[in-house]
């Protein structure tokens, strides 16, 4: 009996301490339906649905559809109004004489049109991580596309060399984010692949001519590594890419730096020209639902899709946001009430200009009140949900309410430009006869009823600086073309609400920057901010 | 079969007994005597003196005496109240003086405390019991309703108005700023977890609160450090009704109620709107405006008559104790729509084995509900909607009910839509079932008396299933110039089961030899939480999928996680005087990663039982008083995510996909992480006094403690590009609670026919945040930024080191010379000539930081009756219908016209300043008094041929607020009055029939 009982006592014990171990081992779980780092970089294919998160940062708001958000609540509560190009845009057209916005609720950008910010509001909030969230995906990749990590994981050949292309890529869309950053926040933080994210380290500025020659080498390699212009998939970079972002940087170069490039953007302009490209014959169809076509111009877009590629932001809320008008006019299901134009801006136009599109079916051209009342200034059908022929684009969604038009990050008119300002500011390797051609070709596409049109463009700053402003209008330039020309903050062009004053206001300078946002400033104690905020 | 061969010899003996008493019988003799009380000497009056086997009974008089005519060898059976009885023999005594034991509450009752129970009388830690008869009572749908108001220190606050919804549960203040705050509730030995059943308004709805049988709340670390990473914001251990073993017993108790709402927020009328806009709108305005004046908020709310029935059998089936019940409720909201039906049925067995040396209790509850929930964004739709416009249209589109549309009849774009449209066009019907059973064994080990095993086996399972649907034509989901193809039907599901095995040793030895008692216990416990969720596409009212939707990439996704458990715990009685409590836990989590899945939880607690003491003895005053004294950490881990301590890349959605080339490729994004986490970590110091006087008339406790936490679970920034979040949670800060709690039940009147009991207790705490960055103190660190409101850009709450969490971040109002304030003005703290958030202050907080519990039970003859009263201080609320909806913007948007508080008719403000929102206007100190319950009832004792047990009761629920909040309810969880669920006045009438 009793050395039953102990047998069945040491019996029992083992059984126990077995149940427990085994148990213990229940303390190591992984989540559902995702993959750990292990797991995904094992292929070509999977790294290029990682790559897609590096696109998709600059497209989408967040991984889940419309309503989700990749950049947390604390930077922003309203994830569908986070993506890139929205708050970008807030940023770079909204402060201008581009636009102005009807509402001032907690998920409208507060105060931009007016030009009073401050580092905690969401609009300059949600860029600076926008442009951060992309920058640390891009430098994963990055780091996990190493040469090292690939013969590691035993990844070679074909395989291996389209990841070696992808990460060629991904440095490029960091270094238009670092873009980005450089020119709305002047010195961000620079981190590159070598940090190890997720471990704690501070990020250290470098200052904004620091950024600027790693943009530039960055870009200055890139425009030899990728892809030849045109030979990528549509939606991804090539070399002209590169160039082109390189000839803005060129462009920009003296406010950036205090030293003038404009030889340089010519240089870099020619090499574009000498691609291929050529303008789009007719206007009226870069905006449009099917513009994907217009590879002849376009150079790289950020592709929306009103099936696959869903957001409020993007070209979605250039389609909805221009205030009255009505949804067979813009192709979606109908008008959210924002937007409308200063009527300085609507006066660059002339009438035969087919390139400010603007509503002006019941909305008064002068915008008395800049809140609240929807009717005051123009409208605009600029970017419209249809096709080439008026019909619904075949990717719509059942509610039509996401938009298909893709949004030309860089386009030829824009480099024709850069090249013609850079001729008349002193650069070198152009002329002037073939600056002004290009201005005269943009001219003709803008007036094709005017059979004087070419004569109506010049050679001079003014007209390149107003010039810009028609044929880029809601692109993403205006606030950097007048800071280049000393319009942002000054008193020297005054444009309605600026600075809060229906007639218009010169503001502090300092309003040339968007502040650090305060969240960062608490998070990193290296960091400096920009003055006067 | 030997066993019973065995007894046959004291059957017989027993027999020659009682025959030999028998004869002794016929001599009667009188007997008198005393009873007085064992502690004090002091008579005790009408006990019962009964002579067993006979019909004899006579009782003490008011100096404790007796007389009584028995035989010589007659037993006499002593029994009172609040006494242990006792059996005395005669034995040819003519006098029988007895000195009784006080059983008062107090002393013999035992207290579960997690893994096992303990005497009152050697508890060390701060613990409260409130049993069955002590609940508040009426229509109760969620059980810790019942205990609101009963217990200092723990707070209970309902969550809104709709039948079932639960409530928020803080002890102690709660210890996190931006993890859980709820206590561990466990019910019968099984720990529920904090994530609420999907479908279902709340999970503990699903618990009977007719079964429950009694509360037991562990407040401070020494009690709650048994439970480990669990035990940080106490622990609530619900304990449900048992088999008593018997004869059948039958109860049935059915409560009808009828509920009102107790008002409607103050807004606007169709006048007011139409003359507003006469003189303010545009002319696009004045062509909406138009001619009704509806009462929303009248066309949405109802009143609700709700029914609960509950039947029980309890007895014993040969030597196996049982009880059954079946429930059954059909509870309607207020809100129209709204409605909860359950159907319950719990099942006790407590069978012994093995010669009474194996006890089993089996308890299976199970609860199916069948919810329709109304659409709650009709109750803001129902304030802010224009009162000039009618309920209905005249044209069938959009159900019928009026809508915002174009000229062309097609809907506008973000607008509201018609709240009774919103209501009766939804149907989102929810089907949840759970159940909870556990088994448990307690074997006393033969041949080592006091040891004993226990294992307890235990499952948490739901099930639910439900469909949202919203009819086609339904302005909510309507598809602008697409008929036919709108509106929702929406399925979804999720499965959990939680699993529990808890294994301990319990050694009890009494040593008389050197007056010592020892318990000691210790333990394994293993829980798993797991739950699985279903995806689906979607489907519009027809029944289709919607053009240019996919299904899901995956069918289902589980999440899970696991706690395991070590602990010990000694218990050391000396002399009955000193008393000693010492537990130790060692818990490991799956939340966290390889280095930082354990920790261990310590605690000690001593108590000195004064009363005890000689120099005591004689203490007429007194009749109890015990110090107690307790240290112990403990944790918490709950509130966060299951796997945050790792990045992991979830596939995107397919509407988020990426366009390459002629392909959409679906992309793979890192979350963010934080390698280090770890769980939230509780410091507490707790100083009793437990205190009866007049032979426990008066009793009740003084509880001062100091709760210090440290490694908050907060989410805090993250150096821009250093990690995949710009937010992520880490453990960074430090807060403490300290707070004291006071309790006092008397009994003032306590005579045959009439019995007075006032049950009375205060809390004060004082919650303050005293670290809140890696560096301490540093100054770019403005503090935890929360709670938004509607109309706010930002946040309006702040917990900011040296003050409480939930402050208020405000503007300071600026007032002319009648006191109304000015638009937009505030003062400029900083004295830069700018207003800006740097002029904002730290106003008051959102919490109470004195609250207060006050009932009282009468009974007189057959009659009973008591109440419940509430009280809270200085709780601030801010007030976001009249900051939100007080502001002509609101009346008159851009486009369409609203209603708006009655608030602007005061300011007249233009609400053109975005800061407005901000001003300490809106702030009000929400201090009130609540009576939650009023009830009466009536015993008719036994009806219909003396078989039957009648009590029947009426009872009202939020009987009165008062308060100075100019809202419509002044308590409010989290402090911003916005479109809450509003809590109805309810009036039930109940009867409860014993059979």
């Amino acid at each position: 009996m009793k050395n039953y009982s102990l047998r069945s006592i040491t019996a029992n014990f083992i059984l126990v301490v077995a149940i427990l171990t085994g148990c213990t081992k229940k303390l190591d779980l992984t989540p559902s339906n995702v993959l750990t780092n292990d797991q995904i970089f094992t292929s070509a294919a999977n790294y290029k649905q990682v790559l897609a998160k590096v696109y998709g940062a600059m497209l989408t708001t967040g991984n889940q559809g419309p309503g989700s958000g990749d950049l947390p609540p604390e930077i922003i509560t309203d994830a569908g109004n986070s993506d890139f190009f929205r708050n970008f845009w807030y940023l770079e057209c909204l402060s201008t004489d581009e636009a102005g916005w009807t509402y001032h609720n907690n998920t409208d950008p507060i105060g931009i049109h007016q030009m009073n910010w401050s580092s905690v509001n969401f609009s300059v909030k949600c860029s600076y991580y926008r442009s951060f969230y992309a920058i640390t995906l891009a430098n994963n990749f990055i780091s996990e596309s190493s040469e090292d990590k690939l013969s590691k994981r035993g990844i070679s050949g074909t395989g291996a060399d389209a990841i070696r292309g992808f990460k060629q890529e991904a440095r490029f869309l960091r270094a238009y984010h670092y873009w980005i950053l450089m020119d709305l926040f002047g010195n961000p933080p620079l981190v590159t692949d070598s940090a190890k994210i997720g471990s704690k380290f501070f990020p250290k500025q470098v200052g904004r001519p620091g950024l600027f020659a790693f943009i530039e080498s960055e870009l200055k390699d890139l425009g030899t590594k990728l892809p030849a212009p045109k030979t990528n998939e549509y939606g991804r970079v090539d070399q002209a890419a590169a160039w082109a972002l390189l000839s803005r940087l060129y462009l920009n170069a003296e406010v950036y730096t205090g030293t003038p490039r404009y030889t340089d953007a010519i240089t870099i302009c020619n090499k574009i020209t000498g691609a291929g490209y050529t303008l789009h014959p007719k206007y009226k169809e870069l905006m449009l639902g099917d513009n994907d076509l217009n590879t002849d111009e376009f150079i790289w877009t950020a592709r929306y899709d009103g099936l696959s590629t869903q957001t409020y932001g993007g070209t979605t809320f250039l389609v909805h946001g221009p205030a009255g008008v009505p949804g067979d006019s813009s192709g979606c299901s109908g008008t959210w009430n924002c937007i409308r134009v200063t009527q300085q801006f609507v006066d660059l136009f002339n009438t035969l200009d087919v390139r400010g599109q603007f509503y002006t079916n019941g909305q008064n051209k002068i915008m008395t009140q800049l809140l609240d009342v929807s009717t005051d200034g123009y409208s605009s059908t600029k970017f419209r949900n249809k096709t080439r022929n008026g019909a619904v684009p075949p990717n719509t969604d059942n509610g039509n309410t996401f938009s298909s038009i893709d949004m030309p990050i860089f386009r030829l008119a824009e480099t024709y430009l850069i090249y013609a300002e850079s001729v008349l500011k002193g650069g070198t390797g152009g002329s002037n006869i073939t600056a002004l051609g290009y201005l005269q070709q943009l001219a003709v596409r803008a007036r094709p009823t005017d059979i004087n049109a070419a004569n109506s463009a010049s050679l001079t700053l003014p007209y390149i600086l107003a010039e810009r402003g028609r044929e880029l209008m809601w692109e993403g330039h205006r606030r950097t073309d007048l800071i280049r020309y000393g319009q942002f903050t000054t008193a020297a062009y005054l444009w309605a609400w600026k600075g809060g004053v229906q007639s218009g206001t010169g503001v502090d300078s300092k309003y040339n920057l968007y502040p650090i946002p305060s969240d960062d400033l608490a998070a990193n104690p290296s960091l400096v901010q920009n003055n006067g905020y | 079969m030997r066993k019973f061969t065995k007894s046959i010899p004291k059957f017989f003996l027993v027999v020659l007994v009682l025959m030999c008493t028998a004869f002794s019988a016929l001599a009667q003799n009188t007997i008198t005597g005393k009873v007085t009380d064992s502690k004090d000497g002091s008579p005790v009056a009408g006990v019962t003196v009964a002579v067993l086997g006979s019909k004899t009974v006579v009782r003490t008089e008011n100096d404790g005496t007796f007389k009584v005519n028995v035989p010589a060898n007659a037993i006499l059976v002593f029994t009172e109240v609040g006494f242990a009885g006792q059996q005395i023999a005669v034995a040819g005594k003519s006098v029988v003086d007895v000195a009784l034991v006080q059983t008062s509450q107090q002393l013999n009752e035992v207290v579960v405390v997690g893994y096992g129970t303990t005497r009152k009388k050697d508890l060390t830690g701060s613990v409260n019991v409130i049993n069955a008869k002590d609940f508040q009572k009426g229509n109760i749908t969620t059980p810790e309703q019942m205990i609101a108001g009963k217990v200092p220190g723990v707070s209970i606050t309902s969550n809104g108005g709709q039948p079932g919804s639960g409530s928020t549960i803080r002890i102690r203040g709660g210890s996190s700023l931006y993890a859980g705050n709820d206590p561990l509730i466990v019910i019968d030995g099984v720990p529920l977890d904090h994530d609420g059943i999907n479908g279902a308004s709340n999970a503990l709805s699903f618990i009977n609160a007719d079964d429950i049988e009694s509360f037991t709340i562990l407040k401070d670390a020494s009690a709650a450090a048994i439970y480990g990473t669990r035990g940080s914001n106490g622990v609530i251990i619900i304990t449900t009704k048992k088999g008593k073993a018997g004869e059948l017993k039958m109860n049935f108790i059915t409560t009808t109620s009828f509920a009102t709402k107790t008002g409607n927020v103050a807004v606007l009328n169709g006048d007011q709107i139409r003359t507003i806009v006469n003189q303010l709108g545009t002319p696009s305005q004045k062509l909406q405006v138009g001619s009704s004046n509806t009462n929303w908020q009248d066309a949405i709310y109802h009143t609700a008559v709700s029914s609960e029935n509950n039947l029980s059998f309890s007895g014993g089936i040969n030597k196996l104790p049982y009880r059954v019940s079946l429930g059954y409720a059909y509870l309607n909201g207020i809100l129209q729509t709204d409605r909860l039906q359950k159907t319950s049925v719990a099942l006790a067995l407590n069978p012994t084995f093995l010669n009474n040396t194996l006890k089993v209790d089996i308890n299976i509850k199970a609860i199916a509900e069948d919810t329709r929930f109304g659409n709650q964004g009709a109750i803001g739709g129902a304030v802010g909607f224009d009162p000039t416009q009618s309920i209905y249209s005249n044209s069938p589109r959009y159900g019928g009910y009026y809508e915002w549309v174009e000229s062309n009849g097609e809907l506008k774009l973000n607008r509201p839509n018609n709240p009774v449209g919103v209501l009766k066009e939804t149907f989102d019907k929810q089907t949840p079932k759970r159940s909870i059973g556990s088994i448990q064994f307690d074997y006393a080990i033969p041949k080592i008396s006091g040891l004993h095993a226990n294992l307890n086996l235990a499952y948490d399972a739901s099930k639910s299933t439900g469909t949202y649907f919203i009819n086609d034509s339904a302005a909510s989901a309507y598809v602008i110039s697409k008929p036919g193809i709108g509106g929702s039907n929406n399925p979804n599901k999720q499965t959990k089961l939680n699993t529990v095995m808890d294994f301990y040793l319990n050694y009890f030895k009494d040593l008389p030899s050197i007056k010592s008692r020892i318990d000691f216990t210790a333990g394994y416990s293993f829980n798993d939480y797991k739950s699985t969720n279903y995806y689906y596409r979607a489907y519009n009212a027809k029944g289709d999928t919607i053009a240019g939707t996919k299904p899901p990439d995956y069918p289902s996704g589980i999440n899970e996680n696991v706690l395991i458990g070590i602990y010990g715990r000694l218990k050391y009685v000396y002399n009955e005087k000193y008393l000693l409590t010492a537990t130790l836990r060692r818990d490991g989590s799956s939340r966290f990663g390889p280095d930082n899945k354990w920790g261990t939880f310590p605690s000690v607690a001593l108590a000195w039982q004064v009363k005890n003491e000689d120099f005591m003895k004689n203490n007429k005053t007194f009749s109890d008083l015990k110090l107690r004294l307790g240290y112990g950490i403990t944790g918490q881990q709950d509130g966060i995510g299951n796997y945050l301590f790792k990045s992991f890349y979830g596939l995107g959605s397919p509407q988020s996909s990426v366009g390459f080339g002629n392909n959409y490729y679906q992309p793979y994004a890192p979350s963010g992480y934080y390698p280090d986490l770890k769980w939230e970590q509780t410091e507490g110091y707790n100083l009793g006094i437990d205190y009866g006087f007049l032979k426990n008339r008066i009793t009740g406790s003084v509880e001062f403690y100091l709760r210090k936490t440290k490694d908050l679970l907060n989410v805090t920034s993250q150096p821009a590009g250093a990690n995949f979040s710009a937010y992520i949670l880490t453990n960074v800060g430090n807060m403490d609670n300290k707070g004291v709690e006071f309790n006092i039940t008397a009994i003032p009147v306590k005579k045959p026919n009439l019995s007075v009991e006032v049950g009375f207790n205060a809390t004060y705490n004082k919650n303050t945040i005293t670290n809140l960055t890696v560096v301490p103190n540093d100054p770019n660190y403005l503090g935890f930024l929360g709670g938004g409101a509607a109309g706010l850009n930002g946040f309006l709450l702040l917990g900011a080191v040296g003050g409480p969490k939930n402050t208020f971040y405000m503007y300071h109002q600026i007032y002319d010379a009648n006191g109304q304030p000015i638009e937009g003005l505030f003062e400029d703290l900083n004295r830069d000539g700018i207003i800006n958030d740097k002029d904002r202050y730290k106003s008051k907080a959102a919490d109470p930081d004195l609250f207060f519990g006050f009932s009282t039970n009468v009974n007189y003859k057959n009659w009973s009756a008591g109440f419940v009263l509430r009280a809270n201080f200085n709780n601030y609320v801010y007030n976001n219908v009249y900051s939100n909806l007080g502001k002509l913007t609101q009346v008159l948007d851009a486009y369409t016209i609203h209603n708006g508080s009655s608030n602007y008719l005061q300011t007249k403000f233009a609400g053109k300043t975005d800061i407005q929102g901000f001003s300490d206007y809106y702030l009000e100190n929400a201090s009130f008094l609540k009576m939650d319950n009023f009830n009466i009832g009536y015993n008719f004792g036994k009806v219909y041929h003396n078989k039957i047990g009648l009590r029947v009761n009426l009872t009202a629920q939020n009987v009165f607020v008062i308060t100075k909040y100019k809202g419509l309810d002044p308590e409010v969880v989290g402090g911003v009055d916005n479109n809450l669920y509003p809590r109805p006045r309810i009036i039930s009438l109940g009867a409860n029939l014993d059979f």
